[in-house]
């Protein structure tokens, strides 16, 4: 079975994003890139399930600008086998990605594809979704436990009320939530023959998808300063406060 | 708990830019050492640091080692996993030769992953660093079955090395090793003697321990003349690779240390231990110079690591801690205070600290190049060359760096103030651990020596003579920029001072060597400020040229500017002092009798 595992390419979570003083957006250049941490789990999945002989290949796409090629390296220096880059400057949405995605998995015949269950960047937490709907694949979102059974895979989810366990059948749409696993370091060995590994370079009009945004922006703002609190010396205090602001009855 | 982020960035700059790293494709071993590769090491690397091993970094400072009742010692919690995570990622072999299972990657990448572990967990460094050091002297002076021996399971971290100088009657002065060595009937020796002080002497990282020990042979000169060096293993190891018995050789102690808590440092205990001769008999002290020179270049990245590390962390805090208003006015009117970073001279320590770590770093990298060109350029005199020019610098980097290091470190720790003082804010580790730098792998005041000593006139003053004209020459470049005058004027003159402090030292120095003695450590650093002004310098033009060309990371290259004029015109103008103590001469030094302190 093949694994596909698209990539997408982010601010480092470590980085304090800076809104753009034309408010629109955050300040991207020059900023510390890496790959999603929930695709980073989605790799590592993939990469278990090849080392546990049940995947036998490895695809990781991303698409992007021509710098998701390094997003692309470090998942190939994790241990995926090759990489697929589509390269486009425009802002990728998540229909237009899902879209992509849908015309690469008809190509690919993956038997499943990992994705993050959001981006840390945008949040939106669709894109698996919409993927599944446009190739009519089951879904097993916010995935904890991944495990493929012959022509199914049951796929443990983090539901509001606790876990969720679905059988899919295969081929299937897995996203990751965070204790799915906890993605290796990548080995200085397998960096260096990352090196060598193939990435295929393609656009979104080799597969026929038009990634012109459809959403417009409007402004984007800080989130409003943290107020100063106040202090309160006992509970009674506390309670009447709140009673004061309305905040309780 | 502190933090510690891999300047990856400043890095790759610093390679291409100071370090020529990718105009070496002539050299064997540069020929697939791409920007792209590099960036991709440095990154995996950096972030394994970052996450494995700097949040081990204050607890192992907390918990120290524990020696057990039996001799065995063990390192603080999490060291054994991160350690086995760190050989498991291969990061032991990175410069170790794929013919031992290494990446053959060039020194300068290493160089590079000794600051990142240094910065993020010295102590921890230490156990993979001393088996680095030994590694090298059995890759050099071993026998072709010592080094398919002993070498693979060391590249690969099963093995850990050390190295046994120290004992307690003799730290600089090695010629007053007691320790002997007896021929057995099998070729092997048996090795008696106490050494102390020897870092990861033993832990419970490694499967087996390899120390590398200076003893006498009997009937060796009492001098360093007579010194071997000995490979002694914890375990014995049979000719298949297999471990036999357990060695005479045993840790008597661990010592309570004022920091680098997290690495056991050991009296080590000889009782007729099972030793074999590592390189020719009585050369000893030879071979282990080979290390040694390594290993110091190793000490100056800890004293740039540590200093790094101590920055990253007050930066943050200046910009976090409000307190006071700034000289000119509020800069946070909103808030009840400015953030300390608004006052002169909370930011006179962090630019110190900025202007030394990145040029430090230049340094070390631009040095770094040199130990790689001098083992492996094609050419005989590129190789002679880039040796004289390192072998000068060795002790600069070594000596300067870690007294620079420290001192930053401790401005750092100033900038939180208080909390700079209190454990749980990391910054007084930072200072404990920096401070050991300065003593091992010998002491700055001998380094000092070492360099007017010994460097300054060594192949009758010809790395000193191409040190200077590479030097004047980038200057000559620099001079029809106006811009950088700011720069190139002040260490024209820095420049100056250290020819005038060379010649002052071949006139008076011979006469009285105590005149040489007593101005060694201001001449040392008086050229390590001109050694860092020159890095200046090329990071000035590389980031002026790389503004006219319309960067697209201008705040970078507007950062190293700025900077840099910093540089100039605050640590420069130091060396005009530096000569006149230089200049005082040994009189002032040496003129109290000793019965009168
Ligand atoms: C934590 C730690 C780890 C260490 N790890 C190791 C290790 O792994 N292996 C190992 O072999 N050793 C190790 N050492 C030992 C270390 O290298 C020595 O302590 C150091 O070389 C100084 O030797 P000493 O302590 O005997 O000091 P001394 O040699 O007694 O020096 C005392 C002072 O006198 C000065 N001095 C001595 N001789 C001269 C001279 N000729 N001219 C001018 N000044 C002089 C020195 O600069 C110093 O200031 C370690 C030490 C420590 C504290």
């Amino acid at each position: 079975m093949k694994v596909l595992v698209p990539v997408k390419r982010v601010v480092d979570y470590n980085v304090k994003v800076r809104v753009k003083s034309d408010q629109t957006g955050v300040e991207l250049a020059n900023i510390k890139m890496s790959m999603n941490p929930f695709d980073e789990i989605a790799v590592e999945e993939a990469i278990r399930l090849k080392e546990k002989g049940i995947a036998t290949e490895v695809v990781v796409v991303s698409i992007g600008v021509q710098q998701c090629t390094e997003t692309l390296r470090t998942a190939l220096a994790m241990g995926a086998d090759r990489g697929i880059l589509v390269q486009t400057d425009v802002t990728t949405e998540s229909l237009a990605v899902a879209k992509v995605l849908a015309k690469i998995a008809a190509e690919e015949a993956p038997g499943l594809i990992i994705l993050g269950k959001q981006a840390i960047d945008d949040d939106a937490n669709q894109t698996g979704q919409m993927l599944a709907g446009l190739l009519g694949w089951a879904q097993g979102t916010f995935a904890s436990k991944v495990d493929p059974q012959g022509d199914t895979v049951n796929v443990t989810r983090e539901i509001d009320g606790g876990l969720e366990t679905v059988a899919l059948k295969l081929p299937a749409i897995v996203t990751t939530d965070l204790r799915l696993n906890e993605p290796r370091y990548a080995s200085l060995p397998n960096i260096m023959k990352a090196k060598s590994k193939p990435i295929a370079n393609k656009t979104p009009a080799d597969y026929g998808v038009d990634m012109t945004p459809r959403l417009t922006t409007l402004k984007v703002t800080e989130p409003a300063k943290r107020q100063a609190g106040i202090k309160v010396k006992s509970v009674d205090e506390l309670v009447a406060k709140l009673k004061e602001m309305g905040a309780v009855a | 708990m502190p933090f510690y982020r891999a300047p990856v960035k400043d890095t790759l700059f610093v390679l291409e830019a100071v370090a020529g790293l990718y105009n070496q494709s002539h050299v064997p071993g540069f020929e697939a050492v791409s920007p792209d590769l590099v960036e991709a090491v440095l990154n995996e690397g950096g972030k394994f640091c970052a996450e494995v091993l700097a949040p081990l970094n204050l607890p192992g400072d907390q918990q120290g080692c524990t020696r057990h009742p039996d001799g065995s010692v063990t390192a603080p919690d999490g060291f054994k996993a991160a350690y086995k995570a760190f050989c498991d990622g291969g990061w032991g072999g990175l410069i170790a030769s794929e013919h031992h299972g290494g990446q053959g990657l060039p020194y300068t990448i290493g160089a590079v992953m000794q600051e990142f572990i240094a910065a993020s967990n010295m102590a921890f460094g230490m156990y993979p660093g001393l088996s680095e050091g030994a590694q090298a002297a059995i890759e050099v002076v071993g026998s072709p079955e010592q080094k398919a021996k002993w070498l693979p399971n060391m590249v690969q971290g099963r093995w850990t090395g050390t190295m046994n100088l120290t004992e307690p009657h003799c730290g600089t002065d090695l010629g007053l090793i007691r320790t002997r060595a007896e021929p057995n009937a099998d070729g092997s020796y048996a090795i008696t003697g106490t050494k102390i002080f020897i870092s990861a002497g033993e832990h419970d990282l490694s499967e087996n321990i390899i120390h590398l020990v200076l003893a006498k042979t009997p009937g060796a000169p009492d001098s360093v003349k007579g010194i071997s060096l000995f490979i002694v293993p914890k375990f014995i190891v049979h000719d298949d690779g297999s471990l036999g018995a357990r060695n005479a050789v045993s840790c008597g102690s661990i010592e309570h240390k004022m920091g680098i808590h997290g690495n056991a440092t050991c009296v080590m205990n000889y009782d007729g231990a099972t030793g074999y001769m590592l390189g020719e008999e009585m050369k000893g002290l030879a071979a282990m110079f080979i290390m040694m020179n390594a290993a110091r270049l190793g000490v100056g990245i800890q004293g740039l690591a540590q200093a790094d590390a101590a920055y990253q962390n007050a930066v943050e805090y200046a910009k976090g801690r409000l307190q006071g208003r700034s000289l000119t006015g509020p800069k946070n009117p909103e808030g009840k205070a400015d953030p300390i970073i608004v006052h002169p001279d909370v930011r006179r320590m962090l630019m110190d600290a900025r202007a030394f770590t990145e040029a430090m770093r230049a340094l070390v990298l631009w040095g770094a190049i040199r130990v790689d060109l001098s083992r492996k350029a094609p050419d005989a005199a590129e190789r002679e060359m880039a040796d004289n020019l390192i072998s000068l610098l060795t002790p600069v980097i070594k000596g300067y760096g870690t007294d620079r290091g420290y001192e930053v470190a401790t401005n750092c720790q100033q900038v939180l103030g208080g909390h700079g003082y209190i454990a749980e804010w990391g910054m007084e580790q930072f200072v404990r651990d920096a401070r050991i730098a300065m003593i091992y792998e010998g002491t700055n005041g001998i380094q000092a020596l070492d360099l007017v000593g010994r460097k300054l006139g060594a192949k009758g003053g010809r790395g000193t003579q191409a040190w200077l004209s590479l030097v004047g020459s980038d200057l000559a470049a620099a001079a029809a920029d106006d811009r950088l005058a700011f720069l190139t004027a002040p260490l024209g003159k820095a420049l100056a001072d250290v020819q005038a402090g060379i010649m002052w030292l071949l006139q008076n120095g011979m006469a009285n060597p105590d005149n040489a003695g007593a101005g060694a450590t201001a001449f040392m650093r008086m050229l390590g400020h001109a050694a860092l002004g020159h890095m200046w310098l090329k990071m000035a033009m590389a980031s002026q040229a790389a503004l006219d060309a319309g960067t697209t990371d201008p705040d970078f290259h507007t950062a190293k500017l700025i900077t840099a004029r910093y540089f100039a015109a605050r640590v420069l103008p130091e060396t005009a002092s530096l000569r006149a103590q230089l200049e005082a001469g040994a009189d002032v030094v040496m003129a109290l009798p000793e019965a009168m302190f």
